[in-house]
């Protein structure tokens, strides 16, 4: 089980996959918005995502987790 | 027995290192003789080996647990001292701390790069008296490399623990490669972590490979094995002069791999959508020149060496793939420590910007951010090669100051027509002036108002425009910026300044 965090402070702008899916390493999960950027936040390892931790319009701090994959 | 023999026996049992066990508990852990090291360095063999009888007469502890000498890398004589851990786990004697400081006495003499094959336990307690607090005590191998630094180039390689004081001897180095696994680098091991303030830690945590390459950043390259970090050692050399009062070695030029996509195709028109940056990288240098430093640290800048037509460059970018290439106290650092590296070793600098600026909020602040930055600003301003930046797309704020911006005497500031140049974003920057304004509309009428501001401030800040006022040099087309690159680099080569006179800086470190 992995945990997916946000690597800087932001809005959760689009979740892009479901609960549910299989998503490969390096996949992106969610697009934050911060310093008008879109940032694209991927899983670290492949499997399936089992859970969300925030939802779209959300603030996530740097280091917040935004998914669990199994 | 006759002289020939003693001297045969004698060299003999030094050659091996410690006791066979020793030998075995490495081979365990993936970890070759300290002398099998520097034969896969070496282009040959070691060329000369200095102080090999070093405290022979004790006969435990062959070459006092370090092998010091000079050999060929690529070509070039190199100084090396590689800490065998058969021999007391590599541990720290007086004769250890002595032939350090005499090879690095001799890499300062003749200006040839020193390399340090790092895998010691640290200082031998029962030595201490002899090897630690005296004029020729182990403090003098920092104060010898700290003088070193800048002259010739400085290469740490660990394959083992590097522990408490012995953990300076990467820190100031140019680069440290580390071996995943097996290095580490810490001032006091987690059992000590466990007795004096409470800690319960693994090594690989607390001072481990990954973490220092990922995390504290005082490791450079992370590789999976020996040979791997040698390999990595060996061609990074290649980019380098002997020392600092030459130029790196041209070598033949090579035409950069080739791709469908061409970077006209590659770059989005949305200034806020993402990107990857090493896409562009490899589209403008010779191909497979890219050597990257840093690579898991602070991510969201790249740094690495490279060639352009047969030339060393340091290429320092950002990375909108991560955190939308937004600069970061880690970031700064990273980028401060590159530029002096080339600075320091005649490579020429190129900044290929695409960054929305400094990080803001409380986390950032707190972190010193402003100090950080000035440290980058504060490098890039003072580097003296050739210098060129480029703007792929957006530089607001303190970002384009940062990634040598017009202010900062680069040779050339060029610009793609993607280019963006503000203080900030159109959003932000329409946010910021129309706030009030905006909260009094009605709300149907807002998104027309916001839209119709965005565009008065996109025209202001147009790029034609600001090649008009002489602002930038130059709008390159995409396609074209290899050859931009390789003609100006050429011309730039005689380049001769001095930033200023006095005896140094106060550096906003």
């Amino acid at each position: 089980m992995t945990e997916v965090k946000a690597n800087m402070a932001g809005n959760v702008w689009k979740i892009v996959v479901e609960k549910g899916d299989t998503v490969e390493a390096d996949q992106d999960i969610v697009i934050l918005e911060s310093m008008k950027m879109e940032i694209p936040i991927a899983a670290e390892e492949a499997g399936t995502v089992i859970e969300f931790k925030v939802a779209e319009g959300d603030f996530v701090n740097e280091g917040d987790t935004i998914a669990i994959i199994e | 027995m006759s002289y020939m023999e003693e001297l045969k026996k004698r060299v003999e049992e030094i050659e091996q290192g410690g006791h066979e066990k020793y030998h075995k508990k490495n081979e365990e852990k993936g970890k070759l003789f300290a002398r099998k090291r520097l034969e896969l360095l070496f282009d040959d063999d070691m060329d000369i080996e200095d102080a090999f009888f070093a405290n022979c007469m004790d006969g435990s502890l062959p070459a006092d647990g370090v092998v010091t000498g000079i050999g060929k890398v690529n070509g070039q004589d190199v100084c090396v001292m590689a800490n065998d851990s058969t021999v007391k786990a590599g541990s720290w004697g007086k004769r250890t701390v002595e032939k350090i400081l005499r090879i690095q006495e001799t890499a300062m003499s003749l200006e040839i790069p020193m390399i340090y094959l790092v895998d010691s336990a640290g200082a031998r307690i029962t030595d201490q008296i002899e090897m630690f607090p005296g004029r020729r005590g182990a403090g003098r191998i920092f104060h010898n490399q700290i003088k070193l630094s800048g002259r010739v180039p400085q290469v740490c390689l660990l394959f083992g623990p590097s522990a408490a004081g012995g953990a300076y001897i990467p820190a100031f180095c140019d680069i440290v490669v580390m071996v995943d696994g097996n290095a580490s680098m810490y001032l006091g091991s987690p059992r000590m972590a466990e007795k004096v303030i409470g800690e319960k830690v693994s090594l690989e945590e607390m001072g481990g490979a990954n973490m220092h390459c990922s995390v504290s950043g005082v490791g450079d390259v992370l590789v999976k094995s020996e040979p791997e970090a040698i390999e990595y050692a060996r061609n990074y050399l290649t980019y380098f002069p002997q020392n600092f009062r030459q130029k790196p070695r041209t070598v033949e030029a090579k035409e950069t791999t080739s791709f469908e996509k061409s970077i006209r195709d590659l770059i989005p028109e949305n200034q806020n959508a993402p990107f990857n940056m090493h896409d562009l990288i490899k589209r403008i240098i010779d191909e497979d020149s890219f050597c990257e430093i840093k690579k898991k640290f602070a991510p969201e800048l790249i740094t690495g060496l490279a060639r352009i037509n047969g030339k060393s460059v340091g290429i320092i970018t950002n990375q909108p793939r991560m955190k939308g290439g937004v600069l970061f106290p880690d970031s700064a650092d990273k980028a401060a420590k590159f530029i002096q590296l080339c600075d320091a070793f005649n490579i020429s600098l190129l900044f290929l910007m695409d960054v929305p600026g400094f990080m803001i909020g409380t986390k950032v602040e707190r972190a010193g951010i402003i100090r950080h930055g000035a440290k980058m600003l504060a490098t890039m301003s003072e580097a003296t090669v050739p210098k060129i930046s480029v703007i792929v797309r957006k530089a607001y704020g303190a970002g384009l100051y940062a990634m040598a911006g017009p202010a900062f005497e680069p040779d050339c500031c060029l610009a793609l027509p993607t280019a963006q140049i503000a203080v900030m974003g159109p959003e932000a920057a329409v946010n910021a002036v129309y706030a009030n304004k905006i909260a009094e509309l009605p709300e149907e009428e807002r998104p027309a108002f916001i839209k119709e501001k965005q565009d008065e401030y996109k025209d202001n800040i147009d790029i034609y425009r600001l090649a008009s006022e002489l602002v930038i040099d130059a709008i390159v087309d995409p396609d074209e910026l290899r050859n931009e690159l390789t003609k100006r680099f050429s011309i730039y080569e005689s380049k001769n300044t001095t930033f200023t006179e006095r005896k140094h800086g106060v550096y906003p470190v």
